[in-house]
């Protein structure tokens, strides 16, 4: 986060939520999606007869388990199109495309995919539509790399195919990447905290109603429920309230164990918050332990907190904190 | 059975972009409005429940922060929906319906502005056969739009017109995000965004909060002059696959309408959320309104969507058409997910003054 010129203009900073998304796969599904990999399409058959593609692993209707795989055609029929003039990150095609559902010949129900025509001109509902299969397959729905117009093909005359869903080495799970990217706001109260941190300076906020002063600041009282506006500078001592003693090393963390992070009540704040406490054995770290922060070079915030020489505060002073 | 009523309901104004506040930020105001309205303060609500989603915010938990502005400590009786606001309220109606409490405060925000909200919401479809595809929500609701005009149930002048009517009753909406519109013929000149739609066609991106307080009732006659009661109140949900789906059709719309009563007695105001303006064609019909019901005034979600809070405005908006005695029976909907998949209906009305 970039401290910005003054605390009335918001802080943002760039937050990219991704992760990887394992997920395993039901019976139909894994049959379906191993069909893709060597290019069969497969539907369900549901209890009413119809002929689900995708397909599901429970009759929409009636909820019964549904097992009675079908082989359908990779040609099909558009049922209703969209033109996409500007694709975008991860979509099938990365040049100009249209969103079709397709049923695919021997289907009752249509699957979602690309088309890949040379502009809105050439789609129409009702036209004729291939697969084109990608060529690298995993068995996912990207094995159809997207659709492509077939001209005036007819319809296969023959119907569905019984399959047994039967496959070397089948699917079981796919891995599902997937990255949104944001812009986080912390808003005017943690702005305000930032920007006071950035200069070495620990700044709450009083709530009007009930006076306590909350750092770092959220930009409410969660007791009373309203905002908090009047900026209260604290510390820089504090107390320790309570601490614990870490034993175990954390990755990518470069401190020696064992070492103590305590909860620390800096001077006229409301509540406590955490930080390291450093310079001072680890067994010696104590309730009521009068401390005040170390900076680094660089820090945007206090390093550890390191014991200031003064007496130990008295219990009552801070019982209400812990 | 308990009656209910919506004695009070307040909204932000709603913005392309709020990121000079955090969401409790953005939220506090709009709670303490509603509040104020009634004459309550936080700790004096029976129960409360809140609608948000943290995609859209990109952080797990997100709504914890924005329930400080609640003033939820000591612990209160609470509860939160990954939904739009117009389904917490539904708990929280229910919540009344069993005693247990006599009055609920019901809150939703959305922040658009941090990610993109086409990409955010193709985290919300079938992970193995949709969202490996990112088709985002604009497309989605392109090929619903589509499969009207191919089965002739509405022609892309007339999707001009609802674009038209929408924002210039939301000159009167001093919380709407956009408001003015140019005549329908002018609209079509406009470049599509995804064919068949243009961009007046689909809803403003922004952010934006609601809130509204339910009462129970001689309570909620006690809070409000006319209290908006909710004399029914559904919600169904289609099959997920989108293939499965008749997309001209809503069968979950007419089903919560049907549950909800609202074919037992004409209705004079509806809200609608139709996000696009196909969609409000597809609402009218299954909700089956004649050309004498005033539908959005407010100016609608095509006015201001902002997400998880544009279903509960719905709600509000109907509410306080029966407040100010501008309606006497009301209708209000909201949906959640691509193409209209799961609707909320219910019926409010105001006693005869």
């Amino acid at each position: 986060m970039t401290p910005a010129p003054s605390s009335s203009e918001a802080l943002r900073a760039p937050l990219v939520v991704e992760f990887p998304f394992t997920r395993s796969l039901g019976p139909v599904q894994s049959d379906f999606l191993t069909g893709l990999r060597e290019r069969t399409v497969l539907g369900v058959r549901t209890t009413d007869g119809r002929v689900l593609v995708p397909p599901v692993e429970y009759d929409p209707v009636t909820a019964a388990e549904l097992r009675d795989l079908v082989e359908v055609a990779p040609t099909g029929t558009v049922t209703t199109w969209a033109w996409n003039p500007s694709p975008s990150r991860g979509q099938p095609l990365d040049t100009p495309f249209a969103w079709v559902l397709v049923r695919l010949d021997g289907a009752d129900t249509a699957l979602l995919h690309a088309l890949d025509a040379p502009g809105p001109e050439a789609v129409r509902t009702g036209m004729r539509v291939r697969i084109r299969w990608a060529e690298r397959r995993t068995g996912a729905i990207t094995d159809i790399a997207c659709f492509t117009p077939d001209g005036d093909a007819a319809a296969p005359a023959a119907g569905p195919a019984p399959h047994s869903g039967e496959f070397t080495e089948p699917v079981r799970g796919i891995v599902a990447p997937a990255r949104l990217d944001y812009t986080y706001a912390p808003g005017r109260a943690q702005t305000r905290f930032l920007a006071a941190l950035a200069g070495r300076r620990t700044v709450g906020e009083r709530c009007p109603s009930c006076r306590k002063v909350y750092v770092p600041p959220r930009g409410a009282c969660p007791t009373c429920g309203v905002a908090t506006a009047e900026q209260v500078e604290v510390g820089p001592h504090g107390t320790v309230t309570t601490f614990c003693i870490v034993n175990i090393k954390a990755k990518n963390l470069d401190i020696e164990v064992p070492y103590v992070y305590a909860h620390i009540a800096l001077d006229g704040a409301g509540l406590a918050l955490h930080g390291r406490i450093a310079g001072i054995p680890y067994d010696q770290v104590r309730m009521g332990l009068r401390v005040t922060p170390v900076w680094t070079e660089d820090g945007r915030y206090p390093d550890h907190y390191r014991p200031t020489g003064e007496p130990d505060a008295d219990y009552d002073t801070y019982k209400e904190l812990l | 059975m308990r009656e209910v009523a919506i004695v009070a309901f307040a909204q932000s104004d709603h913005r392309p972009d709020t990121s000079d506040v955090s969401e409790v930020e953005m939220l506090m105001p709009v709670l303490r409005r509603v509040l104020d309205d009634v004459g309550l303060t936080a700790g004096e609500i029976g129960f409360t429940c809140s609608g948000s989603s943290d995609y859209l915010a990109g952080r797990a938990f997100s709504f914890t922060m924005a329930l400080d502005g609640v003033g939820a400590w000591p612990p209160i009786s609470e509860s939160h929906v990954e939904m739009d606001g117009a389904w917490a309220l539904h708990e929280a109606w229910t919540k009344l319906l069993t005693g247990e409490a006599d009055t609920a405060l019901v809150y939703s925000y959305g922040k658009s502005s941090p990610g993109d909200l086409r990409e955010v919401l193709t985290r919300q479809l079938d992970p193995y056969y949709l969202a490996p595809l990112w088709p985002d929500s604009v497309s989605l609701a392109a090929l619903q739009a589509q499969a009207l005009i191919d089965a002739g149930e509405t022609d892309e002048r007339a999707l001009a017109g609802v674009a038209h009517r929408s924002r210039t009753a939301a000159e009167a909406n001093p919380h709407a995000q956009l408001s003015g519109s140019a005549a329908p013929g002018p609209l079509l000149d406009t470049p599509y965004l995804v064919r068949p739609l243009r961009r007046h066609d689909c809803p403003p991106i922004g952010d934006g909060a609601a809130a509204v307080v339910l009462a129970a009732g001689d309570t909620a006659r006690g809070l409000c002059p006319r209290p908006a009661w909710i004399r029914g109140i559904d919600h169904r949900v289609e099959p997920h696959a989108l293939g499965v789906r008749e997309l001209t059709r809503s069968p979950s719309t007419r089903l919560a309408a049907e549950r909800a009563g609202a074919f037992d007695a004409p209705v004079d105001t509806a809200e609608l959320h139709a996000p696009f303006t196909s969609q409000e064609v597809l609402l009218r019909r299954e909700l089956r309104l004649g050309a004498d019901v005033r539908v959005n005034p407010s100016g609608g979600a095509l006015a201001a969507n902002p997400m998880m809070a544009a279903g509960l405005i719905r709600l509000g908006e109907a509410a306080a058409a029966i407040h100010r005695g501008g309606s006497d029976r009301a209708l209000a909907h909201a949906t959640s997910g691509p193409c209209l998949q799961q609707n909320l209906v219910a019926v409010l009305e105001g006693e005869p003054s």
